[in-house]
């Protein structure tokens, strides 16, 4: 049995990382915490444009430093509401349908994502996914580090993840499929044998058509 | 006495120009040298829109249109595609004209459910801008995109089984259209292959229904497609047409075009080169001369842009069965001429446009559909070329493809083909799971692709002519890749083809040209 890995950011929806974690930070136990987080996390904007141009994941790291001190139970609380405000709205609107024929096919479909994994798992059961591979917070004590656990999910790692998710349950990467929006993601999408460039950055688009990868947009629905 | 159109090459015979690809070569044929040249286009109809009119009040096996209808009634109208004619014809398309008269008299008989459905069965969709060069800016307007959109043949929810024929092929079409009161088919019948039971069977279906006949098994049976009588292609449309009709009601209107496929200052490419004027041989020159100084996107984009000045011949309406005999036999008027006996070796230029590459590059798949497809199919009584003989083709073939319109196109020729050649072994191993990729159905529902099954459609295309010809050799190839791939040897140049060619036929080989474009058929009799 195939499976098929997707992208999540910019490819099933048209949010980014950024956007939960400002739902986050604008939603502290009080209004003054919640401005004291942005003015900190503004205060390092500049850092973060660099480090998404030099390395996504250092880009990652840093902005989930956002969410350190925050309780996990809070954590928890605010990911349903996470999910219905700013992901679910964000879904393109032919990514249900791309997930649903893959299921179809008896695909396993797996979501590899750089965003956190309480959040991916609400929108694995929302689409229909069956596995998620997303980053994961240190929790101690009860409360967030601002810190990721290993691996951390961005760039070349994600082609790791899903070569070792694939060889532990038995798929055939030639067989598999991998979707993505992004140039970053050219090594997940070069380990399967069917690679798909979805909603592609410019970079990605002239790979994709040098490849012959399929070129997909979901922005709109059949 | 032979025909006018069929010319034999003497000692002053001029060269003969073929196409390849995009580019016109001049080719110097033995003396003795059959050519089969295009009849002349049939005169247009004087008056296209009242013999719309007439059609529809006069049909053929059918209550007039205006009976059949009645206030609050749901209506679709189906129509073809933008695969026929090629290239597209100048505005208005006879479609156009159609849909204009028919909505007007839907609109006068109280009928306002009306959705209109672009039958592309497996095609690629058709962009805005292509639909609304086909129906016209008003009717666009006035329904696009909520009653007037592609088919698409993978919505799980927009198609419905209306019946199984009694060899248990499944007919399986367009939810909407098998829905609805009545289905009114618009069809521009290019070739004699198309309209009639081919129109809503096939047209409007989805892959159940389709894998019964586009298959390599109904393919090798057809001789030829352009023959209906004679191909299992047509029967088996035929077996589901039957279904159609017991089960919905279907006002068919088909319309035919001439051959008037070049504009007035091309118009000699379609004559005998010895009767050119010294004007058009300069012409003809100076064209060959532009057309190698150009690069290719720009000769692509030259050929794009100038549509076919076609002119319509025939408006027939009815039932289907009534109807499409009227259609072929005007068909038949146009294209046959009459060719006494088969020869050993046939020769014949490949153009750059095909029914699936409008708006696109013609990829080196779609030269086999051409060559072996297309081209090897355009007789009638039997192959112009005798069994095991040879095939002398112009063309590149070149190694590319439209990104957007024939991605799945890239995986089958680069992976599958180097693998095995073999129809059946494509079918049996291949197509099933290369027709199933989610993402490239993905890009034929949402983009502008043709659907993953559609390459193997077009390699089965090819069958009739990879089982009928010993050997197929192209002139001017840029690489020998493709060639191979395909099953094809190269020759630098034509003399060196012929040598080649003769080494395996008899010692003094019959050959016959092709002098295509324009549409022409070979109407073959014994020798």
């Amino acid at each position: 049995m195939p499976a098929s890995y997707f992208d999540v950011d910019g490819t099933l929806v048209r949010t980014n990382l950024v956007h939960p974690t400002l739902y986050y930070i604008l939603n502290q136990r009080t209004p003054f915490k919640s401005l004291l987080k942005l003015a900190k996390t503004a205060l390092r904007a500049p850092e973060l444009a660099l480090a998404e141009i030099q390395d996504r994941r250092i880009f990652n790291e840093q902005l989930f430093q956002a969410y350190e001190g925050m309780s996990h139970d809070r954590l928890m609380l605010l990911a349903d509401d996470a999910f219905d405000s700013v992901l679910k709205k964000a879904i393109y609107p032919a990514a249900r349908e791309l997930v649903a024929r893959c299921k179809s096919e008896g695909h396993e479909v797996v979501i590899v994502s750089g965003a956190l994994d309480f959040l991916m798992h609400r929108l694995a059961d929302y689409l229909g996914a069956d596995c998620v591979i997303a980053n994961r917070l240190e929790i101690k004590d009860g409360f967030a580090t601002g810190r990721l656990l290993r691996p951390v999910v961005a760039g070349p790692e994600k082609a790791r993840l899903i070569r070792e998710h694939a060889s532990k349950n038995g798929h055939d990467l030639n067989e598999c499929y991998a979707y993505s929006d992004s140039y970053s993601d050219v090594p997940m999408l070069s380990v399967v044998g069917h690679p798909a460039a979805v909603n592609p950055d410019g970079k990605l688009e002239r790979l994709a058509r040098t490849y012959g990868w399929p070129v997909l947009t979901l922005k709109k629905v059949s | 006495m032979s025909h006018p159109q069929v010319v034999t090459i003497d000692r002053k015979s001029a060269p003969r120009i073929a196409f390849s690809g995009d580019q016109l070569v001049e080719v110097d044929l033995p003396i003795g040298t059959r050519v089969v040249y295009p009849k002349p286009p049939l005169a247009g109809l004087k008056d296209v829109d009242a013999a719309i009119r007439y059609a529809l009040n006069h049909p053929d096996g059918s209550p007039p249109l205006y009976a059949k209808l009645r206030p609050g009634m749901k209506v679709v109208i189906a129509i073809d595609d933008i695969s026929m004619p090629l290239p597209p014809m100048k505005r208005p398309d006879v479609r156009e004209r159609v849909l204009t008269i028919v909505l007007e008299l839907l609109a006068d008989h109280g009928v306002e459910d009306i959705e209109m459905i672009i039958a592309t069965a497996f095609h690629r969709r058709m962009t805005a801008d292509e639909i609304k060069r086909m129906v016209g800016d008003r009717i666009f307007d006035r329904y696009y995109p909520k009653r007037l959109y592609n088919h698409d043949a993978e919505d799980p929810k927009g198609l419905k089984e209306i019946g199984v024929t009694d060899q248990g092929e499944v007919v399986e079409i367009n939810k909407k259209a098998a829905e609805s009161d009545l289905l009114i088919y618009v069809n521009l019948n290019f070739v004699p292959m198309n309209g009639g039971n081919k129109s809503v069977a096939v047209g409007l279906s989805g892959y159940r229904s389709l894998q019964a006949h586009h298959n390599p098994y109904v393919l090798r049976k057809c001789w030829s497609y352009m023959d209906p009588a004679k191909s299992e292609l047509a029967t088996a449309f035929a077996r589901q047409g039957k279904i159609v009709h017991e089960k919905l009601d279907v006002f068919t209107i088909e319309t035919t075009v001439n051959n008037r496929m070049f504009d007035k200052p091309l118009e000699f490419l379609a004559k005998n080169e010895d009767d050119w004027s010294p004007a058009e041989r300069a012409a003809a020159k100076a064209l060959i001369f532009t057309l190698k100084k150009t690069p290719q996107a720009a000769r692509q984009a030259i050929f794009e842009r100038v549509p076919a000045p076609y002119e319509v011949t025939g408006v027939f309406a009815g039932a289907t069965e009534a109807v499409h005999p009227k259609t072929i036999e005007r068909g038949f008027e146009q294209y046959l001429t009459p060719v006494r006996g088969q020869c050993d070796i046939l020769v014949t230029g490949i153009p750059f446009i095909s029914p699936y590459n409008v708006n696109a590059f013609l990829n080196p798949l779609l030269v086999q559909v051409m060559a072996q497809g297309y081209i090897f199919n355009l007789y009638r009584g039997m192959p112009v070329v005798r069994k095991g003989g040879t095939m002398i083709i112009f063309h590149p073939c070149t190694d590319k493809f439209d990104q957007v319109q024939h991605a799945s196109y890239i995986e089958f020729v680069h992976n599958l083909l180097p693998e095995t050649r073999d129809a059946v072994e494509l079918h049996k191993r291949y197509e099933k799971k290369f027709a199933a990729n989610p993402a490239h159905i993905q890009a034929y529902r949402t983009g502008n692709a043709y659907h993953p099954a559609h390459p193997f459609y077009m390699w089965y295309w090819g069958e009739p002519g990879r089982q009928h010809l010993g050997r197929v050799i192209v002139v001017g190839a840029d690489n020998e890749y493709i060639p191979k791939l395909l099953g094809y040897e190269t020759a630098r140049t034509f003399a060196e083809a012929l040598e080649m060619a003769r080494q395996t036929g008899p010692a003094n080989p019959e050959i016959t040209m092709l002098h295509t474009a324009p549409m022409l058929m070979a109407d073959v009799t014994e020798g």
